[in-house]
Parts: structure tokens; C-alpha cells; sequence
């Protein structure tokens, strides 16, 4: 790798701090624009496209979306170092789909372990695994890898993509010995009887190494983001799950001897 | 840190007898006594001529002697100030005129409303009179000069706290009370009177004082041994044998303390309480601090937990109790102080952790017990403080973030590692440094040695900047110091040095208003009883109030911080930078407070102009006619292309870095905005021998002098709240915690060693699970690492305070966090209640 790498650059859409439920301790999440998957159920619909946009704001139109070096993104994440210092917490990137622009991804994932915080990357792994094993895996310490569901129709129905790249994706990066989470967003009418969720527990169980397993339960709190880039809802009626519900899935992944959590 | 086991941080059951004794002191609306004010008073009559100091202690025996005692149902802990629960009594030896005009309407206002009987009207009608001309506050007044006179009219600062009331804002050593008990301290004093050289030249002021001291001590012991006798009484006549021998052991406590040494845990924690509540019967200053309880408690605990004599349940049940009984002593002020001090509050401010002289870390259980007694009874008092250094147990720091979770506002958070580096820098000794305490809200002193004066007056910082666009005018009046008029400006430079002129003027003038109350204390109210627990009255034979103390500071407090530097930096880049507008548009939309109907200031000086045109014209002006002008012009039509033109400021305002959000220059220049109060203000001495401290926070008197503040070039409306503390503008943070806790921590804490405070606003949901307590503490030590000074948090729902504002009914308990002190969010104003919801909401 060259030592430009501090000055790459890439499309972000949100810098977000103290959040406290992506990773251990306090983080910054980078949101990086564009995705490869269009869930139905997406909370950041500003996310999808690669393409720079506008979304209206509290009545005004803001623009979604810059292009920024990976020296500068992390100069603001860093701001934060002394509450990643006290809580070995740090860096998380998220999206949108980081691996899309895995290059910038990985400038802003070394930058940070140069800085001495910890990273992370949530993702749904769709990206070649060799582009993953040299841009990212050098310089992560967790993966928290989305798996929607096992059965890939369906999956493609629901997220306009097959399944089986991530799937394989999944396996080769716990063979790494990559630290990996499972995160499932269980989203009613889509993936929230006992038997999917078992099949993807039943699935992340078989990786090597990974014993997490987290169910995320469907929010709509990204709704009336649609209307405002101008877009249609397609889940408008769509309920989130009840805690029992959540509780009963909870129950059934455990099964496949893993500790699952709701909620990240 | 966190070697687990070194600490019993396990929940200790709660007695049912807590929450008994909580029902029955929140039963009825607090009620005005008047038996103190007429013991006072007939003292006063028997004592006239006499030196001040013997009459002050004569009237304070007469007081403990007689004043009515009671014992309420199922109290461990005795001693009450007033016969009705959480009752007042009144001091009219500092001011009593607003009491007897809110004769009628207490029981109605808004803010903190009592009863009070016609039969106490009655006897305290018989008795006010005699203060006229006699009060402090009557004295202060005559000794200011004419211009402060003139900048307190128009509420440039004010200094309401001293100016109508004690002074209080004081940690006395308990330690000694316990340990050698009333009878040790008059004994003290004795040996200091029999040392007196007849030709000494204070022989006479220190002979009266200290006689003064002996007749106080007597008093306290008094006070005690009547507790005894009543206890007595009412085991004679109880039925219940358990309640009986509650009775009996009562008596037998009160009969040795508070005049002898405490025996054990029981007659410790009785001691203490009487200590507590006999400071606040002899003057009506607050914030007068139980301080460092978990340590000076903590030996009488542990001897008696070792040779089985309690036990963990019963030491917290006795914790308990103290708990409280705090919330039972009470205070009355004029409606406005009412509104600027929410919530009966008495700020009495009880801290726990924290260093020994040499540096070692006493975090131990009771420093728990008190975290857990203030879970369990959920009140306002005591103000909970925890002090925070690097080598902090964390399970400590758990154990209050896991109280910070249950919505009640408490406890503070301390950093040492910024504390006690401060007082060093004011004088003190780094012993002294170390085992600092914090009075009332957020202000560190050393417990036993100092008069802090630390709640001295609250200083609005937009006010001046409202004075540099009026050359030091308003209302027709000069108010400030006459500066360049703005239209001759030609740089930010000259703008800004406009401002630190007023700044300088201003703060001359708080500092004159300052030192007038202070004198007026010395010769009118020194206090003997206070000053007898506190070094070195005794041995330099002078009360606190006349410069008794060995550090002796000035207090007060600067607010406004954030709103002056978006304003200013708003100036910078509108007018003098993009050229987007002139200093005179500015004026005018300021005036116009941006197109939003005028402001409270600017309607009145219309309507005082219209009208003084009619009368001139020889038309008449009734009160009818006021009010139609006032109608008429609070109105005050803009037109649309004006409306246009101030949304279009608004807007650029809006666009602009504003302090809050972790942006390097924004925060370096708030930096410089606040040094423009702390730095002048170090300069300055009081009466007592000692020099004055900024402090930089406002309690809540950020709402109500918001209300007398104009619009500001920050885009802040006429009469709405300035920032709190040293937080951003209210809404104006927009990048959550950490940036927010990264801005206040540019500001330099160090110098303004009265205190900082910094209010954030948590869901509880950013508290859950051990992991959210984790990281919540780990914020607490990202900023404290960055030398933050203090931080106190809200953790309750938006949705939960509009219901409560809409159904107060339903919320008669819940607690916020208000400034430096928690208080019943249903006794707010509406408009504090509305500051409180506006502030931005974090960790969602």
C-alpha cells in the first residue's frame, strides 16, 4: 500500500458520534454513500445511492452526500479519542455499504489503528474477498456482518440482491479469524418467523469462531425520509415487531448456541 | 481501578419506613411560620445598645430555648425548624418588606407557593415593623454608589441572593462537633476568653465575640437536651412498644448530643442533623453544605458495624432518614428569587469519593450508602455530589451512573484533577486543596476554613453586548460606559473592544454592589454559632463575617458565555467579514427582535415615548390608554420586505459555527469571551481580606434575567433563556455529547475557580444495561480528562416532561436536574419547565 493512502478520497453522508450501540464503547460512525442492496425496509434511504443528492430538512433542501480525504474524515473522527481511550471505543464505519469504495474504507480503518482506537465496519460483506482481505481485514478489529436471510428469492425479492456472495463472504471471513458479529434486521413479513431466524442462527453458528448473534428489530424512524428525497415508502403499513416477538426469536437463535441480544 | 469486592456496592434494602416518612412530609403545601421572627424580635427589644455579635447570640438562645420543637411520626433523626412539615420560619433581620406585600398572593404564585395563616400575618405584622431601617439589605443599599444603583435597575447583574437574605454557602467542620462535641468547642472558646490581654487592641471586639460563641454552644446544647425531654414525653404516652423504645433511645441520644461527643453511629448522625438544621435556624442563608459526610461519618460507622452494634440495613436506614430530613427545612423568598431558585431548594450539597491530604483515595461504603440513600428516597435534597480523579474506583462510578439512571438528577460529577489544582492557584494549601468539598451547586472550597461568598451575584454577559450597540445607554438612562458610537466602527477589532469596556465597567460595578452587601453582613448580622465551627474565628476572635475565616473568596457568577460568542463571531462574519449587512441594521433587527414582535424593553420605551408625546400634546393618559398604546405597539406590524430581510439574517445566523459542536476556533474564541469575565474580576478584593473568583455558571437564573434580555445577534429572541452554564445555546448543538463536552472542555475551568457547570440531557436509554453505564462513565472521563470541571445530567424523556407539564397532577415526584440542584419538576415555572424541554435531547 502507498503512503497516499492518508489522502484518499471518498462519499460520505453523516458523521455520527457517541453512538453507543454499533460496536464496544463509544464510537463515530462514518456513513459512507452507495449500496449495492435496496431493502425495502432501509432506515437511511440517503444511503443507497452513490450519487449526491438532496433531501428536504426542516424545509429546506440539504444536500446529501460529500467527497472528502480520509485524512480529513478522520481528523473529526478523532475528536473524540479521548472517550475511545476511556471506553476502547473508536472508529465504525457503516453506510450505505463501505465495501463499495473499499479503498477509502480502508485509509479511514488505518488511520484509526495508527491513532490507537479500535474499528469496526458494519456491512453486508458484498464485495469481492479479496478486495476485503487486503483493504480491510489488515486494519479491522470487528465485523458486524448483516445476514437478512437464508433463503436467497427471497432475499432478492426483499433487497434486489441473491444471497450467496455474502454467505460466502461470511464463511471465508470467519476463517480469517476475523472477529465477526451477526446482525439480523428482523423485519416483519420478510424474516421474522422462528424458522428463518433459526436458519440463519443455525447458519452463523456453523462459522468458525462466531458465537453473537444480534436481532435488530425493524424501526420506521427512516420513513419520512422517503417522502423527503421524494421517494415512495413500500412498507408504509408495516408494524415494528413486539418485544414478546423479539423475545420468542431470541429464544429460538439461542437454540443454535449463540449469545444473541436484541438491539446492537 | 475496580479491584471487585474492595466495596459493598450491592443494593441495601429500603425500610418502609423511608417512604412513610416521605408521605407524610410532601402531605400539604409548605407552610410560613412566624414564632422565629417574633423570638427574634423580642431578643432584639431586650438587647438594644448592646455589641452586635452578644446580640445575635442572645437572640439565637432565646430561639433554641423556645422556639416550638416537634418529633413527626416515625422520625429516627429529630429536629425540625418549624411545626408543619417542610414549614419556614422568617428572618427579617436581612429584608421582610416583599414578604409582607406577598402577604396575600404566596399561597398563589407560581414558583415555590406557601401558606401562611392570618393568625401568622398577625404576629408577624406586630413584629416587621421594628426592622425598618434595621436590615442588611436596607444597609447594603445605602453604601452602593449611584451607577450600580443604576446597572442593578437595569438588571445588569444581581446580586439578590446576599442582597435579601444570609449569606450561607459555608462548610462547617462537623468533625469537631462530633468529636468533642458543643461542650469541647465552648471550652475552646473559654480558654481563648481567659487568654485575652486586658490591653489588647481588639480586646473588646474579641472578648464579645467569643462570649458570643460560648452563649451559642449553649444554645445548640439546649436545643439538643429539649429534644430529649420531648422524646421523653411521647414514650410515656406511646402504646406501640416498638415505637416506644424508638422514643427511648431518642431521648438518650439527644441527651448527650449535640452538646457531648457522639458515642457511636446513632448519636453521630443526630448530631450532625442538629448541626445542620440549627445553622439554618440561625440565618436564612443557603447552600450551607453537609460536604464530605461518607468520610467524617464513616468512623462512627465503621466501629460500630465491627463490634456488631448495627448493621448495614440499620446504618442506611438512619442514612435514610438524614436524607430526608434535609428536604424538610425550608426557605421562603420573594417571587422572583423564587423563580430564579426553583423547587424549595436549599442546595444543600452532600459529596462522596474523592482524596484524603495526602492524595490517597477514601472512596469507601458509606460513599455507596449515600448514592444508595438518595436512590431510595428520591427527593431533591441532599444536592448529591461525587468527586471524580483518575484513581476513582469505577464500581464507584457505576454505582452513580446507575443513580444518574433513575431520572432524579443526581448525582454531580467533581474533577479533582481540575478542583484542586484551582485552589491551589487561589492560595490554598494542596491538603486543604485536596479534601475540598463543593457548596451548593458546583462551587469547591475547603470545608471549615473558608467564607466563600460563593453564590455573590449573577452576571448577564449579553447585557453589555446589548449596551455596545447603545453607546451605554438605555431607556434614556446611562447605564454603561459610553463607547464609540457602532456607527463609527470600522473593525471587528473596535467592536469588540467596545464590548470589553462594558465588560470592565460592569464588572466594576457587581464588584461595588459586592463589597456594599458584604460590609453590611459585618456590622449587621455577624454570626456567632457558624463562626464557632469554622477556622480561624475562634482563635482570631471574629465572627466569619468580619474576615474570620483563613480563606476568605468572592463568587460570583458569569453567564451567557456561549450565547456572547456566537453572537460576536455572528457580527465578525456578518458585518465586518461578508459586508452582508451594517452594525445599524443589525441594531434595528435587534430591536425589532428579527420581525417576532417586540421585546419587553422596547415596548415599554414606545410606550413611555407615545405617551410623554400625549401628555406633551396635552391629551390624557390613563391606564387605559397605557394599555391600548401597549397593544398597539407590542404588535408593532413589520412589513413584509422587513420580515423578509430578518428571515434572510436569521437564516445567515443560522448557517454560521456556533460553539457546541467540537469547532476548534468557535470554542478557542469562547475561551476568550469567558476570560473577558474571569480575568478582571481576579483583580478585585472584598472587605474580608480576600480576592474575588469567577465562577461561570448561572443556577436557573438563566431563564428569568432571559426574560429581561433584549434580542441577541446570535439570533436569540427578546426575553427568551441564555445558554446554561457553560453549555451551548439552547438547540444550538447539533453533534451530540462528546462535541458538545469538547467545546466546554476548550473553556479554561482552572481559572474560574468558583465552579463551572455543564448540563447534558440523557434518554435513558443511552443508560442501559451495565454497557451503557460503562460508557456513560467513560464520557464522564473523556471530559474530566480533558479538564471539564463538573457535569451533571437530566436522563428522562421528552415525551415524559410534556405529559408532566400538561398533567402535573401525575408527576408530583419526578425530579429534574435544574442547575446546580435537582428539583420537583411540577414546582418549576412554566417557562423553566419549558428550558428544560427545549434542551437538545442526546444519545438516542
Amino acid at each position: 500500500m502507498d503512503a497516499d493512502y492518508r489522502r484518499r478520497t471518498g462519499r460520505i453522508f453523516d458523521i455520527q458520534k457517541y453512538s453507543i450501540h454499533d460496536g464496544p464503547g463509544i464510537r463515530t460512525i462514518v456513513f459512507l454513500k452507495g449500496c449495492a442492496l435496496r431493502c425495502q425496509w432501509c432506515c437511511n434511504p440517503e444511503s443507497q445511492s452513490h450519487e449526491i443528492e438532496t433531501m428536504t430538512v426542516g424545509g429546506k433542501a440539504k444536500v446529501i452526500g460529500r467527497d472528502v480525504s480520509a485524512e480529513e474524515v478522520m481528523e473529526e473522527v478523532l475528536r473524540d479519542w479521548p472517550y475511545f481511550r476511556r471506553s476502547e471505543g473508536g472508529l465504525t464505519l457503516s453506510g450505505g455499504e463501505s465495501l463499495l469504495q473499499p479503498e477509502f474504507a480502508g485509509a479511514l480503518l488505518r488511520i484509526a489503528k495508527e491513532s490507537g482506537v479500535t474499528t469496526a465496519l458494519e456491512s453486508t460483506a458484498f464485495a469481492d474477498f479479496a478486495v476485503i482481505e487486503r483493504e480491510i481485514l489488515p486494519w479491522l478489529d470487528l465485523f458486524l456482518m448483516d445476514i437478512k436471510h437464508m433463503d436467497s428469492a427471497k432475499h432478492r425479492r426483499f433487497t434486489s440482491q441473491g444471497n450467496e456472495r455474502m454467505l460466502e463472504n461470511a464463511r471465508r471471513i470467519a476463517a480469517a479469524g476475523q472477529a465477526l458479529i451477526i446482525r439480523v434486521p428482523v423485519v416483519p413479513t420478510f424474516n421474522d418467523t422462528p424458522a428463518e431466524i433459526a436458519a440463519i442462527a443455525r447458519f452463523a453458528s456453523s462459522l468458525p469462531g462466531v458465537t453473537r448473534l444480534h436481532l435488530l428489530p425493524y424501526h420506521r424512524l427512516g420513513q419520512d425520509k422517503y417522502e423527503r428525497l421524494g421517494r415512495r415508502y413500500l412498507l408504509p403499513d408495516l408494524l415494528p415487531p413486539p418485544q414478546e416477538r423479539m423475545e420468542l426469536l431470541a429464544e429460538t437463535a439461542r437454540a443454535a448456541g449463540l449469545t444473541v441480544q436484541i438491539g446492537g | 481501578m475496580g479491584i471487585m469486592g474492595r466495596f459493598y456496592d450491592e443494593d441495601i434494602k429500603k425500610s418502609p419506613r423511608i417512604d412513610r416518612l416521605i408521605s407524610h412530609l410532601y402531605a400539604k403545601m409548605p407552610v410560613i411560620e412566624a414564632d422565629r421572627a417574633v423570638l427574634l424580635t423580642e431578643s432584639y427589644r431586650e438587647t438594644e445598645g448592646e455589641p452586635v455579635i452578644l446580640r445575635r447570640a442572645k437572640a439565637f438562645l432565646k430561639i433554641c430555648r423556645e422556639l416550638p420543637i416537634t418529633i413527626r411520626p416515625e422520625e429516627l433523626i429529630v429536629g425540625s425548624n418549624s411545626i408543619a412539615p417542610r414549614g419556614c420560619q422568617v428572618f427579617p433581620e436581612y429584608s421582610w418588606e416583599w414578604l409582607e406585600k406577598e402577604f396575600d398572593t404566596v399561597e398563589k404564585r407560581s414558583a415555590d407557593p406557601f401558606y401562611i395563616s392570618d393568625e401568622t400575618k398577625r404576629r408577624l405584622r406586630e413584629v416587621l415593623p421594628y426592622w425598618k431601617g434595621r436590615t442588611t439589605s436596607e444597609l447594603a443599599t445605602s453604601y452602593m454608589a449611584p451607577e450600580t444603583l443604576t446597572a442593578m435597575k437595569h438588571n445588569i447583574f444581581t446580586p439578590g441572593n446576599y442582597f435579601y437574605n444570609g449569606i450561607g454557602h459555608f462548610t462547617v467542620k462537623y468533625e469537631e462537633v462530633l468529636e468533642i462535641g458543643f461542650a469541647g468547642i465552648r471550652d475552646r472558646a473559654a480558654a481563648q476568653l481567659a487568654e485575652c490581654g486586658l490591653g489588647d487592641p481588639d480586646y473588646a471586639s474579641r472578648v464579645s465575640f467569643l462570649e458570643a460563641v460560648i452563649l451559642s454552644c449553649e444554645a445548640a446544647s439546649e436545643y439538643g437536651r429539649r429534644y430529649s425531654v420531648l422524646a421523653r414525653e411521647l414514650a410515656g404516652r406511646e402504646t406501640d412498644p416498638a415505637r416506644r423504645a424508638e422514643l427511648t433511645r431518642i431521648s438518650e441520644v439527644c441527651a448527650r448530643v449535640p452538646e457531648q461527643p457522639a458515642a457511636s453511629f446513632y448519636e453521630a448522625c443526630q448530631s450532625f442533623w442538629f448541626v445542620q438544621m440549627l445553622l439554618q435556624t440561625e440565618s436564612s442563608g443557603h447552600s450551607i453544605s453537609p460536604g464530605r459526610f461518607d468520610q467524617y461519618i464513616y468512623p462512627y460507622y465503621k466501629a460500630d458495624l465491627d463490634a456488631g452494634k448495627i448493621t448495614r440495613e440499620s446504618a442506611q436506614e438512619l442514612l435514610d432518614c438524614i436524607w430526608v430530613k434535609l428536604n424538610d427545612l425550608n426557605k421562603v423568598r420573594d417571587k422572583d428569587s423564587a423563580e430564579g431558585f426553583a423547587g424549595y431548594s436549599l442546595f444543600q450539597n452532600l459529596i462522596a469519593g474523592g482524596q484524603d491530604a495526602e492524595g490517597n483515595d477514601v472512596t469507601n461504603d458509606l460513599s455507596f450508602m449515600c448514592i444508595e440513600a438518595s436512590m431510595h428516597v428520591r427527593l431533591p435534597a441532599p444536592s448529591l455530589s461525587v468527586r471524580v480523579w483518575n484513581g476513582t474506583p469505577n464500581e464507584f462510578l457505576i454505582k452513580a451512573a446507575k443513580l444518574t439512571r433513575t431520572g432524579v438528577g443526581l448525582p454531580a460529577y467533581y474533577n479533582d484533577e481540575v478542583i484542586i489544582p484551582a485552589l491551589m492557584s487561589r492560595g490554598l494549601t494542596v491538603e486543604d486543596a485536596r479534601t475540598y468539598n463543593i457548596i451548593g451547586c458546583v462551587e469547591p472550597q475547603k470545608a471549615g476554613k473558608t467564607d466563600g461568598w460563593h453564590d455573590a451575584a449573577f452576571f448577564n454577559m449579553c447585557r453589555p453586548l446589548e449596551l455596545v450597540f447603545t453607546g451605554g445607554r438605555e431607556s434614556g438612562e446611562l447605564v454603561g460606559v459610553e463607547t464609540k458610537p457602532i456607527s463609527e466602527m470600522r473593525s471587528f477589532d473596535e467592536f469588540y473592544d467596545a464590548y470589553r469596556q462594558q465588560m470592565d465597567y460592569c464588572i466594576s460595578l457587581l464588584v461595588n454592589a459586592d463589597n456594599a452587601i458584604d460590609r453590611a453582613h459585618a456590622e449587621r448580622c455577624p454570626l456567632p454559632f457558624q463562626s464557632c465551627m469554622i477556622d480561624d474565628c475562634i482563635a482570631r476572635g471574629k465572627s466569619l463575617q468580619e474576615g474570620g475565616a483563613v480563606y476568605n473568596f468572592t463568587g460570583p457568577q458569569g453567564f451567557g458565555i456561549a450565547n456572547v460568542t456566537d453572537s460576536l463571531l455572528a457580527v465578525k462574519k456578518l458585518v465586518f467579514e461578508d459586508k452582508k449587512l451594517t452594525l445599524e441594521e443589525y441594531r434595528e433587527a435587534l430591536r425589532k427582535n428579527f420581525g417576532r414582535g417586540l421585546g419587553t424593553r422596547e415596548t415599554e420605551d414606545l410606550v413611555a415615548q407615545v405617551a410623554g408625546g400625549m401628555s406633551a400634546a396635552g391629551q390624557p393618559v390613563g391606564e387605559a390608554e397605557i394599555r391600548a398604546i401597549c397593544e398597539a405597539v407590542r404588535k408593532d406590524p413589520v412589513s413584509p420586505a422587513e420580515k423578509a430581510k430578518y428571515d434572510q439574517l436569521l437564516d445567515w445566523i443560522d448557517e454560521l459555527p456556533k460553539y457546541g459542536n467540537d469547532v476548534p476556533g468557535v470554542d478557542a474564541f469562547a475561551r476568550e469571551v469567558a476570560y473577558l469575565y474571569t480575568k478582571p474580576l481576579q483583580n478585585y478584593r472584598n472587605p474580608r481580606g480576600g480576592i474575588f473568583q469567577a465562577g461561570l455558571y448561572p443556577v436557573s437564573a438563566n431563564v428569568p434575567l432571559g426574560s429581561q434580555t433584549g434580542a441577541t445577534p446570535d439570533g436569540r429572541l427578546a426575553n427568551t433563556p441564555i445558554a446554561d452554564g457553560v453549555g451551548p445555546a439552547q438547540g444550538r448543538d447539533t453533534h451530540g455529547p462528546t462535541a458538545a463536552c469538547n467545546s466546554a472542555a476548550r473553556l479554561d475551568h482552572m481559572i474560574a475557580s468558583n465552579g463551572t457547570l455543564f448540563n447534558q440531557k440523557f434518554h435513558p436509554s443511552a443508560l442501559s444495561g451495565i454497557e451503557g453505564l460503562q460508557k456513560f462513565a467513560s464520557l464522564i472521563r473523556g471530559y474530566f480528562d480533558q479538564k471539564g470541571m463538573h457535569m451533571q445530567f437530566n436522563v428522562v424523556s421528552r415525551e415524559t416532561l410534556l405529559d408532566a407539564q400538561a398533567h402535573p397532577e401525575n408527576y408530583k415526584s419526578l425530579v429534574v436536574r435544574v442547575a446546580g440542584y435537582s428539583a420537583l419538576f411540577t414546582t418549576l415555572s412554566k417557562s423553566l419547565q419549558d428550558d428544560i424541554i427545549s434542551r437538545t435531547t442526546h444519545g438516542f
